[in-house]
């Protein structure tokens, strides 16, 4: 029967394939994906019709006196590999949650996914719809009303007219204006704003949604809603999601699967317990100090990062501090626009298990914007002693105006560990465990006698 | 259901394009309908700008050409010989201008969402179209006011309108390609406008060119465009000069069709550069 054999065989293989071809929605192959930086006008990607006119001109005279000009231009140009031999597979229904620090390639990957920018080299199948949600509102007018930027956005989404007018009450419901929803969205608070935002495109219906920091803002309980969405969306309806974030803890409740990225290669492929702690464990500036290198390419121009440090009580920076000693954070931003921003700082403080422990934001006590004039700016985050036990943490800072716009952010550049040097409680062994564990003066009364609780 | 697999590898971009712009058609008149939308937000007389405009640089022209200069207008009245040229050429102007600063408007959607880049510029000459129709309006008010009555050349008016179209559109293209990439075409447009609105027969005739230089005019592709639109309108007083109007309808093809390659072949980086 070697005929029939080997028939059957071919049979298989050709099951095995088309099987796989049916769950496989996503084959990315050797993807890399290469920018050219320019070091002279490093500020502005365009260029000015002068500069050009002005380099030919500077190239002509070199040629003119035999200088060759190969050199100069490498000079000024360098190349940079943002994404570099990356290749994976994505099958239906799964939940992919991709993490790595700033400049890793997460966000490049994201953008050659979904079409906005070429790969340089490499290729990638995709079977379905994509759709992404880069940034919340995009292609939101201010001018327009509620009603009007539903069907906008939606567009801009890639629904069609009759699929927002079938989704409209829904959208509406989940993102609860109904009242303002003839009001332009430049008098909506950012909260409505963002509300609103995500309710159109957590009503779109792609086969491959792409998340990416959606989430860093909005209010706790919407945050919620949000995720609950989302796990809906692909556990039930089979649809696979890709989802970039720094909030570890909603990486592993809502992913089957993470990527970790590290410097445009993709380091490690696993459940999310197991990439999770490679990536907090690993990689880290420890020193207490980390300066912009200024060769990222940055979100925008108005305001930068410069530097963040960790300064022990001592005044010294420190990576390593004492349970028992209070320590602070120092921020230096500098901002470059015409005039002044309005803006909020926040530093968030995330334990080695991708757990937040805080978040503590430049409004936290004056209730308005921060207003940021051109220079320089130095912030100082105390952060009192005994507060977070030992361990290791991670800091993100994001300089932003909450539900318009993000100017920068560093994520997880710069980490500390807290050392443990026996505070009070140790001496008891009193198990005192916990995401943090602050010294709280108790108020103790005492009356001599015998207390009848039930008669109070 | 069968989904389309979609691939992407460096250079691929062109491989669906012109269906992608035909799926895309719904998020093309979305954006063309909000910036008709946004166009007159808070302003206090609103569409009526639309009306005032073309009507008191009509006026002007008039004045200034008709009655101080007395240049001739064929026994046709000249406010309607200047709305005639008013038509085509604030629809090339609008779009020209609209369009050039479109891709740099929306760099927020470039950056951030895929879909075919030309329908962006495209939007904008639509939404110059919103205009022209309203100009149109006047225009036919001015006819009934001073019982003008065009013949039947008038059906042959959209035939021009298509080139007056594919002119806004390919000029539209390249200089939105090229404000992308060189910001000082933001300060060369507005000097283009005013600049060809004296270079163009908006205010006068064509027929006040000498003849020996009648041909060369045309190398002007608004000059043909103008010309047709009054032949179509204002009839006989407006021969046209058949030579010079196929030298500017050959101008056209060729900044339409360069407009869309150049464009095309810029699209793919628009995204990094913007």
């Amino acid at each position: 029967m070697p005929a029939a054999c080997s028939i059957s065989a071919v049979w298989n293989a050709a099951l095995r394939t088309w099987c796989n071809r049916m769950s496989t929605v996503i084959t990315v192959e050797n993807l890399g994906k290469k920018y050219l930086l320019r070091h002279q006008s490093a500020q502005q990607p365009y260029m000015a019709l002068r500069d050009v006119l002005s380099d030919g001109v500077r190239n002509l005279g070199r040629k003119l006196l035999g200088r060759g000009d190969a050199s100069a231009r490498s000079a000024e140009q360098e190349e940079f590999w943002a994404l570099r031999d990356v290749s994976f597979e994505v099958r239906q229904g799964d939940r992919i949650g991709i993490i790595g620090r700033n400049g890793a390639g997460k966000s490049t990957l994201l953008k050659i996914l979904s079409r906005i920018t070429e790969p340089t080299t490499g290729s990638v199948r995709l079977k379905g719809r994509v759709a992404s949600l880069l940034e919340v509102g995009t292609g939101f007018h201010p001018e327009l009303t509620g009603r009007e930027n539903i069907f906008l956005n939606g567009a801009i989404l890639g629904m069609g007219r009759a699929e927002i007018k079938k989704k409209f009450d829904e959208i509406v419901d989940f993102a609860e204006i109904e009242r303002f929803l003839d009001t332009p969205v430049k008098r909506y608070s950012s909260g409505m704003y963002v509300r609103l935002a995500f309710a159109v495109a957590a009503h779109l219906e792609p086969e491959i949604l792409i998340v990416d920091e959606v989430l860093a803002v909005g209010d706790a309980q919407f945050q919620k809603k949000c995720l609950g969405k989302m796990e809906d969306v692909s556990a039930k309806e089979g649809r696979t999601v890709l989802f970039v974030s720094h909030n570890m803890g909603a990486i592993k409740n809502i992913c089957s699967r993470t990527l970790l990225f590290s410097s445009g290669m993709l380091a490690l492929d696993n459940v999310p317990d197991v990439t999770i702690s490679e990536y907090m464990s690993s990689g880290f500036c420890q020193n207490g100090i980390w300066v912009n290198p200024g060769d990222n390419i940055i979100v925008c121009n108005k305001m930068r990062i410069d530097s963040i440090k960790i300064i022990n009580s001592a005044g010294h920076i420190s990576g390593d501090i004492k349970s028992t000693a209070n320590f602070s954070i120092h921020i230096q931003i500098t901002v470059n626009d015409n005039g002044c921003l309005d803006a909020q700082i926040a530093v968030r403080v995330t334990n080695q298990d991708g757990i937040p422990v805080f978040t503590t934001t430049s409004t936290d006590f004056t209730r308005k914007l921060t207003n940021m004039r051109n220079g320089t700016h130095k912030l100082k985050v105390p952060v009192p002693a005994d507060f977070l036990p030992p361990g290791k943490y991670s800091i993100i800072v994001a300089a932003m105006k909450p539900g318009e716009e993000l100017y920068d952010h560093v994520v997880d550049e710069i980490c500390f560990v807290i050392n443990d040097a026996g505070n009070h409680s140790t001496l008891f062994n009193d198990g005192r465990i916990g995401v943090v564990t602050p010294l709280i003066r108790w108020d103790h009364l005492f009356e001599q006698g015998i207390t009848n609780e039930r008669n109070i | 259901m069968e989904q389309p697999e979609i691939l992407i590898k460096p250079g691929m971009g062109a491989l669906h394009y012109w269906r992608d712009i035909w799926r895309y058609r719904e998020l093309f008149f979305f954006l063309a309908w909000r910036d008709i939308l946004v166009r007159y937000k808070q302003t206090a007389i609103g569409i009526a700008w639309s009306v005032l405009r073309p009507l008191l640089t009509m006026i002007v022209f008039t004045i200034v050409f008709g009655k101080l200069a007395k240049l001739p207008s064929n026994g046709v009245p000249y406010p309607i010989m200047v709305f005639a040229a008013m038509l085509p050429w604030q629809f090339f102007a609008n779009s020209l201008t609209e369009s050039s600063n479109s891709l740099i408007d929306n760099s927020n959607l470039l950056t951030k969402v895929y879909f075919p880049r030309l329908i962006v510029p495209a939007g904008s000459v639509i939404v110059s179209m919103v205009d022209f129709l309203i100009s149109g309006v006047i225009l036919c008010g001015l006819m009934v006011w001073y019982r003008f009555v065009p013949d039947m050349r008038v059906l042959l008016l959209p035939a021009f309108f298509m080139m007056a179209f594919m002119a806004s559109l390919g000029a539209g293209l390249w200089l939105s390609a090229l404000n992308v990439k060189y910001r000082d075409f933001r300060y060369v447009v507005p000097f283009l406008v005013q600049f060809g609105l004296y270079i163009s027969p908006v205010g006068f005739s064509s027929a006040i060119v000498p003849q020996k230089w009648r041909f060369l005019y045309f190398l002007n592709p608004m000059v043909g465009v103008i010309d047709g639109f009054r032949w179509a309108l204002l009839g006989d007083a407006f021969p046209v000069n058949w030579p010079g109007f196929a030298l500017s309808s050959i101008l056209v093809v060729l900044m339409f069709a360069g407009g869309v390659f150049y464009f095309r072949r810029m699209e793919r980086s628009f995204a990094d550069v913007v």
